[in-house]
């Protein structure tokens, strides 16, 4: 692939002269910003003057850049600078588990057009065959012919099917059946019987159908395989711009910036006001105060100071800190986290999909059926010959094309519709796990509610205080004072920043003025004595010879959250919620979304045991979470989905992630789940109609070439077809208790 | 009839090469980046670094 290349190494001063082959890396970083074709060239431009990078190429679709460079010379930080430098943010490419399918794209890929080619050749020839027979067409023309085709057929169907043969003979081996065997058996004995009959002269010749079948199936798997690539490779994107980052100090006193993953045990980490942690630790040096809430759910930030231990993902929010990095390994929260999530998984267990579930009735049915044409013939008394043609012919036209488009020309059309609406379905068996859900677990903080604290809407305060307050507030970075100067911003309130504003960490702010001193902070630091227990999460403003101001806080639910939850429960829906943080506040939030079952201060292995409990109860839950304490109740539900924000855990496990701030995307992707379902089912139904037309056909042994093409050609389009319709269908939820019946045991 | 004898093998081969140039295609990366390809082709800009010859051409600050 050509790059852009560096135009001029020497006119800058950085760039070593070229030397005979350098060490040279190549790094993706994602850039999700880039928008249209300027921004390529911005980001391009940016780079090429960018001392040592050889080759930059920016990606439109992926959204991501792919940099070479000199990494004596520059590094991947420096790259991500000079791309932020040109306006778009960026960060190194976290690679997850989405190299698998861009493999199976790239090699499906050729396949699909070494098919394409041998299909349309075929067909080219077999209907000279056909038109043949009504003209002037002698045999040994219709033989050239049909060696032609075998010559293009052989060795076209021996690679492009190999996807196939390769999953049958694996599925087989485990002694399982899968919707591969049947069309791997299908095609192998059409091409090896045509073969016979194209040797001996007859006319019995499947060349045309085996190898458009071989096509189509490619076509739609290409399909779904690419469609899975890009959400995942946008789910990547996402996770990758939130990776953290660590500013580390060196025992010689230099500061320097890596990616969390290259953390050792015993590095002192230095955190920044406003900036994550980027592993566990132990405080060595600071005092400030931590906000966990993506760890355990819990609002009230935590006050730590030396000596105190810190975890990975949580936000400080107060004053820098030093930390000292921990091994993970051990007895860490992560390490227990983790073990929690493998349990999880074991508890979800493996899930069968729809296609396969049919494979397992359809494979012994056809093959039945083939077996009986072929002892009807036999008993009939006609010989070998015609009882192999026929009994062969039978599972040519059973060969389940159409079934086996049927599940992922609508997995495609819904993943691709629900990618639209910024819901990233990353499972490959999410959706078809989703459709049979009848119990929504959530969790509060940062799910239902946004995860950030907001001033309280039901307290009377005074523009002119709170346009004084924050212009305090705006000087520091602690979560409540940055909510204190959105909400005066949200009502239109204009304040002066006040620049004399010392902070103390965990307590608060204060400024010296002419009358005295103002304080913005806790109840203690403010001396205000506190009456009422529910008034923990707010802060307090003391002015010389006023009365105190006191400001509530709260994690503000989403604003479509109770519209949601009460269109979950009018479906019929059983609707938990789950949560870290304290009872008092979830008890509050699940009253203002009216639900009655909630339970707050719960811990990730409580939460764990809750789905158990709920699915010997006979429920299928689904988890809808954020947090790092959600991560094993995501992997072990038998359907997950995180908001976009989730620390990178939760996302990982979970099997789709939403962008955006609206929860109605939670019961888009159930419709549309439980809509694929119905119509994965509808498909089923034209496939089966098209046998029971066909195989009787077959069965007494009318079934021509011409007739086996015509027929599969029209199932398969009949069903991509009927697949596509999701795509622009107006969709209700459903209630659920209808949708029980159609779930196929 | 006669004609068929190299009318056939011609359209196989004409076949064969399209089918080449797709394999090529693919393995060149010409299918990376859909989107950014039909954006590439209408900047109006002097040509970019990559297709440059003059070295001092790409060298334009980014706005």
């Amino acid at each position: 692939m050509e790059g852009a290349l560096k135009p001029d190494a020497t006119s800058t001063p950085a760039a070593s002269p070229p030397s005979p082959g350098p060490a040279r890396e190549t790094h993706i970083f994602t850039a999700p910003e880039i928008m249209c074709g300027g921004c390529l060239r911005t980001i391009e431009t940016a780079l090429a003057e960018t001392p040592g990078v050889e080759a930059a190429r920016a990606n439109l679709s992926a959204r991501r850049v792919t940099v070479t460079f000199d990494p004596e010379v520059t590094s991947p930080e420096l790259v991500i600078a000079a791309i932020k430098q040109a306006g778009f943010s960026a960060a190194p490419l976290i690679e997850g588990r989405d190299e698998v399918h861009a493999a199976r794209v790239s090699e499906l890929m050729p396949r699909v057009g070494v098919a394409g080619f041998a299909a349309a050749n075929i067909m080219l020839l077999s209907v000279s065959v056909w038109s043949g027979h009504a003209s002037d067409m002698d045999e040994h023309m219709k033989t050239l012919f049909h060696w032609i085709s075998a010559l293009i057929a052989l060795p076209a169907i021996a690679y492009a099917g190999q996807p196939f043969f390769k999953s049958a003979y694996a599925a087989l081996s485990a002694r399982r059946l899968n919707m591969d065997v049947p069309i791997s058996l299908g095609i192998t004995l059409a091409t090896a019987m045509s073969f016979a009959q194209t040797m001996r002269g007859t006319h019995h010749v499947y060349f045309d159908a085996a190898t458009m079948l071989v096509f189509f199936l490619l076509v739609g798997r290409l399909l779904d395989e690419s469609m899975r690539a890009r959400t995942r490779s946008a789910a990547e994107n996402l996770m990758s711009l939130k990776a953290l980052t660590a500013t580390i100090l060196d025992a010689d006193g230099t500061v320097r910036q890596i990616p969390s993953r290259n953390l050792q045990p015993g590095m002192t980490m230095i955190v920044a006001t406003g900036e994550r942690i980027a592993a566990d630790g132990i405080v060595s040096d600071g005092l400030s105060e931590i906000d966990e809430s993506l760890i355990s759910g819990e609002t009230l930030p935590k006050r730590v100071s030396r000596g105190d231990r810190v975890h990975a993902g949580t936000l400080n929010t107060a004053a820098p800190l030093r930390v000292t990095t921990t091994a993970t390994e051990d007895n860490t929260l992560l390490a227990e986290l983790s073990r929690l999530m493998l349990a999880g998984e074991q508890t979800r267990g493996r899930y069968v999909r729809l296609a396969d579930r049919a494979a397992r009735l359809y494979a012994p049915a056809v093959h039945l059926l083939g077996l009986g044409t072929l002892i009807g013939w036999l008993v009939a008394g006609h010989g070998w010959e015609i009882a192999l043609t026929n009994a062969i012919a039978v599972l040519i036209i059973t060969c389940p094309c159409a079934l086996a488009l049927a599940v992922p020309a609508v997995q495609v059309a819904a993943i691709s519709r629900l990618f639209g609406q910024g819901v990233l379905v990353k499972a490959a068996d999410g959706l078809e796990r989703l459709s049979e859900v009848d119990t929504i677990v959530f969790d509060k903080t940062g799910t239902l509610s946004l995860g950030e604290p907001t001033l309280a809407l039901d307290q009377p305060i005074d523009a002119g205080v709170l346009a004084r307050a924050a212009g305090l507030a705006i000087m520091s970075r602690h979560p409540y004072a940055q909510a204190m100067v959105r909400a005066a911003r949200a009502r239109g309130i204009e304040f002066d920043p006040q620049t004399s504003v010392s902070e103390i960490p965990g307590s608060g702010l204060s400024m010296m003025t002419q009358e005295g001193e103002e304080r913005l902070g806790s109840a203690l630091f403010t001396g205000v004595t506190v009456t009422d227990p529910r008034q923990t999460a707010s802060l307090w403003f003391t002015r010389p010879g006023r009365a105190p101001v006191g400001f509530r806080f709260e994690d503000r639910l989403r604003s479509d959250a109770p519209a949601t939850v009460a269109e979950l429960k009018s479906a019929g829906y059983h609707v938990e919620i789950l949560s870290g943080d304290r009872p008092d506040a979830v008890a509050d939030a699940a009253l203002a979304l009216g639900v009655s079952a909630y339970k707050g201060g719960v811990r990730p292995d409580e939460k764990l045991a809750r789905l158990t409990a709920l699915k010997q109860q006979g429920r299928v839950t689904l988890m809808v979470g954020d947090g790092l304490n959600d991560g094993p109740a995501l992997a072990a539900a038998h359907a997950s989905i995180s908001p976009s924000a989730a620390a990178d855990i939760a996302q990982n496990a979970a099997d789709a992630v939403f962008q955006g701030e609206k929860l109605v995307a939670v019961v888009e992707a159930l419709k549309v789940a439980r809509r694929a379902h119905r119509m994965a089912l509808e498909n089923f139904g034209i496939a089966i109609i098209y046998n029971i037309a066909f195989v009787p056909l077959a069965v007494m042994g009318y079934v021509t070439p011409l007739l086996a093409a015509i027929a599969m050609s029209t199932s398969s389009i009949l069903v991509t077809g009927n697949a596509l319709r999701l795509r622009g269908m107006n969709l209700k939820l459903a209630p659920v208790a209808a949708s029980k019946d159609q779930v196929l045991k | 009839m006669t004609s068929l004898a190299w009318l056939i093998p011609a359209a196989l081969f004409l076949g064969l090469l399209g089918l080449a140039a797709f394999l090529w295609a693919l393995k060149n990366g010409q299918f990376e980046d859909l989107e950014g390809a039909g954006w590439r082709a209408i900047d109006d800009q002097p040509p970019g670094p990559q297709g440059n010859k003059t070295p001092q051409g790409g060298k334009k600050k980014p706005e």
